[in-house]
């Protein structure tokens, strides 16, 4: 138990250094936040003022009506998103002046010092040829120069390090007794590493030198590609397919289990729910399946998914199914709960059977909470099959990510989650278009 | 006979803390056809209690309710109700609502149609036919209420606190509205209110409920009624017996306020 709660405590600590590491970045991001504010209010403000009811409240903070989202924020927002994206990548989307310094690419040189066993000290130079990921270094004779220390020639491309044998071609070597006492002039140890400007150079354990090229501020492509070839890399995704299935047959495969597990959900849950919400001995019968299964996450299921049923479709519809399953039964049931007790006793003051109340009063009563619960459902629905998908799938967009990143191809990964993001979202947006459209009622009882 | 029975009803049932309640006790009343009886009474009384039990919803322990005859036993298209509100179906146009009952019943469109467009010109919605109820004010809604009820022809209407929620202005509109509709349609009403004006105003018979147990105090035969029906409401409050009565009345109500408040400090 000791052990357990000291690791922990490590892990925190761990916790606590990143993110104070972060902060100076998270300040920074709030004062780009305060500052377009202040700028964008400043514009508006010599624009045309607003005469609007809000507009004349002097009561704002705590108002929360006066709070509505603004249009210009969300905007600057997402522009902002892109244009540090942009400019930590280097995209050709942004021109070069905002990029972040970039890593060090082109030739230059640093000097070291060799001191022999006898104490005689001579200076040789490395010229280095920094080259981008893919492009062709001619490889290049330098002349060996004056002294027993030789000049040497270091081709290396940019975010890698490289080795030099500098005694290799010397006149006196490490076996010799000969060691690097000083790069550029100034002194060197081993283990330790000399700023020469485009990079640094390092001793290492074995008297070698290593030299890494300067990463300037801008991130790798394997860690973060730009955006612009994310973009470049759906369209060719798009148009030849990734591993030999298209991007659109990966969607659609999502979509198909998504939609059809949360129908079948749907299809079991909302009868449930009605039984639930119309009978104390349903209610019950179900309340403790309902009320345990509810909090298990779906995602906890899916090895013994793959145990029963394996990695192919009838596992993720059962999966989905199981996770809409809940939801819906739950929406449907506090649907029923919810129906005021007057309307139902007008209807049968007004002559309704018990099938014409369930018919005319208690099921469009329901129809807002199992949109609610449609919605909530649906979300869980999408999370849950890109997760499985990740886990084990032949098909889909969350196999098509996991498979991509295997092959480092990170722009895939990164396009991949925003199509996910996206197809959420649309998601959403749909079945709120469709509550509006179908339960104008909702909220007005 | 013709008209409702109320016979000797008794309520009285179990609390989960093992007491007992005696909601009403020995309440009897014969309402003739087209009788309208206002019922008053300090909260606790019952008298929602008994309006529930003759609307169908609640079996009495003790004793019987009888329409034209029969004996009542369950909610039926012969005794409407008329709630306070949030008894419309908002996901009906005002259309529908009125004519759910007929609808239920599988009367023919064309009948049905005629049926609600000429209550609804009665209640004056002529121009809301088609509006989602949502979109009516409140005094609107309860006009809806009042055509849905009356579309079914009931023998009976009970109304629970039908204009409880509507402001001053709107109410006096809406009591005489119910008066109206009470003379040309010649239906029994049991009125329950909080408020003894409109007892008094609306109330061809009054009954006031004492509480603990709920039963019946004492009964009024009032003019006030026929007096309003089509006149001006403030004009019959000018009438000398109205002030009397009301201050009768008012007594008698804080009066038993201030004995139920006496003995709940008692049992504290």
């Amino acid at each position: 138990m000791g052990q357990i709660l000291s690791d922990l405590g490590g892990e925190l600590f761990v916790l606590f250094v990143s993110i104070a590491q972060a902060l100076p970045a998270l300040v920074g991001y709030i004062a780009i936040i305060l500052l377009a504010m202040t700028v964008w209010r400043f514009i508006r403000r010599q624009m045309t003022p607003k005469a609007d009811y809000t507009s004349l409240k002097t009561v704002t903070f705590g108002d929360e009506s006066a709070v509505v989202s603004d249009k210009a924020a969300s905007f600057i927002s997402i522009a902002l998103i892109f244009v540090i994206w942009g400019a930590f990548t280097g995209s050709n989307w942004l021109p070069g002046m905002f990029h972040a310094p970039g890593p060090f690419v082109g030739d230059s040189s640093f000097v070291y010092t060799v001191e022999d066993a006898n104490g005689y000290q001579d200076e040789a130079t490395v010229f280095v040829s920094v080259f981008e990921k893919g492009a062709e270094v001619p490889s290049q004779e330098v002349a060996a120069g004056t002294g027993f220390a030789k000049d040497d020639f270091l081709a290396v491309q940019a975010y890698r390090s490289k080795l030099i044998l500098w005694d290799k071609n010397d006149e006196t070597n490490r076996s010799e007794g000969a060691k690097i006492v000083s790069v550029d002039g100034r002194a060197i140890s081993k283990d330790n590493a000399v700023d020469v400007g485009f990079g640094r150079v390092a001793l290492t354990d074995k008297g070698t030198l290593n030299f890494e090229p300067g990463k300037g501020w801008q991130m790798e492509n394997i860690w973060l590609p730009a955006p612009d070839s994310v973009a470049s890399r759906l369209v060719s995704v798009w148009a030849e397919g990734y591993q030999n299935v298209t991007l659109a047959e990966h969607l659609s495969f999502s979509l198909f289990r998504v939609i059809v597990g949360f129908f079948l959900g749907a299809l079991v849950g909302i009868p449930l729910g009605y039984a639930m919400g119309l009978s104390d001995w349903f209610r019950g019968w179900f309340d403790p399946i309902v009320e345990f299964m509810r909090p298990v996450p779906p995602l906890a299921l899916i090895p013994l998914v793959i145990i029963w049923a394996g990695i192919g479709e009838q596992g993720k519809i059962i999966l989905l199914f199981l996770a809409a399953l809940w939801i819906m039964a739950i929406g449907a049931r506090s649907g029923v709960s919810g129906v005021k007790i007057s309307k139902v006793h007008a209807a049968y003051s007004l002559g309704a059977s018990k099938v014409q109340i369930l018919r005319h009063v208690i099921i469009p009563n329901s129809l807002p909470e199992i949109f609610t619960a449609a919605r909530v459902a649906m979300g869980v629905c999408w999370g849950t099959v890109v997760a499985a998908e990740l886990v084990a799938a032949e098909k889909g967009v969350g196999k098509m990510i996991v498979a991509a990143s295997k092959f480092q191809d990170t722009d895939i990964v990164l396009m991949g989650i925003i199509l996910i993001g996206i197809i959420g979202f649309g998601i959403d947006v749909l079945m709120r278009l469709a509550e509006k459209w179908l339960v104008p009622w909702k909220g007005k009882g | 006979m013709s008209g409702l029975e109320i016979d000797n009803i008794s309520m009285r049932f179990e609390l989960p803390n093992g007491g007992a309640v005696q909601a009403l006790k020995d309440v009897s009343l014969d309402l003739k056809k087209g009788e309208l009886l206002s019922v008053l009474g300090p909260s606790g009384c019952g008298k929602t209690t008994l309006l529930n039990i003759v609307a169908g919803f609640l079996a009495p322990t003790g004793g019987e309710i009888r329409l034209n005859g029969g004996t009542v036993s369950g909610p039926s298209a012969d005794r409407g109700m008329v709630f306070q509100q949030g008894a419309l179906f908002e996901w009906m146009s005002v259309r529908d609502n009125v004519g759910f009952g007929p609808s239920m019943k599988g009367m023919p469109a064309a009948e049905k149609r005629e049926k609600v467009d000429h209550l609804l010109d009665v209640v004056g919605l002529q121009d809301f036919k088609e509006k989602a109820v949502y979109e009516l004010s409140g005094g609107m809604q309860q006009r809806v209420s009042l055509a849905r009820c009356l579309c079914n022809e009931p023998d009976v209407i009970l109304m629970d606190e039908p204009l409880g929620a509507l402001d001053a202005l709107t109410r006096e509109k809406m009591q005489g509205l119910v008066l109206k509709l009470w003379k040309e349609t010649g239906k029994t009403i049991i009125l329950i209110t909080h408020s003894v004006e409109e007892a008094l105003l609306l109330g061809e018979r009054l009954l006031v409920m004492a509480p603990r147990p709920g039963r019946i105090h004492r009964e009024y035969r009032l003019p006030f009624a026929e007096l309003g029906v089509g006149a001006d409401l403030r004009e019959v409050k000018k009438h000398p017996d109205y002030a009397k009565t009301r201050e009768e009345i008012l007594t008698m109500i804080w009066d038993m306020e201030e004995e139920i408040m006496g003995r709940s400090e008692e049992s504290a």
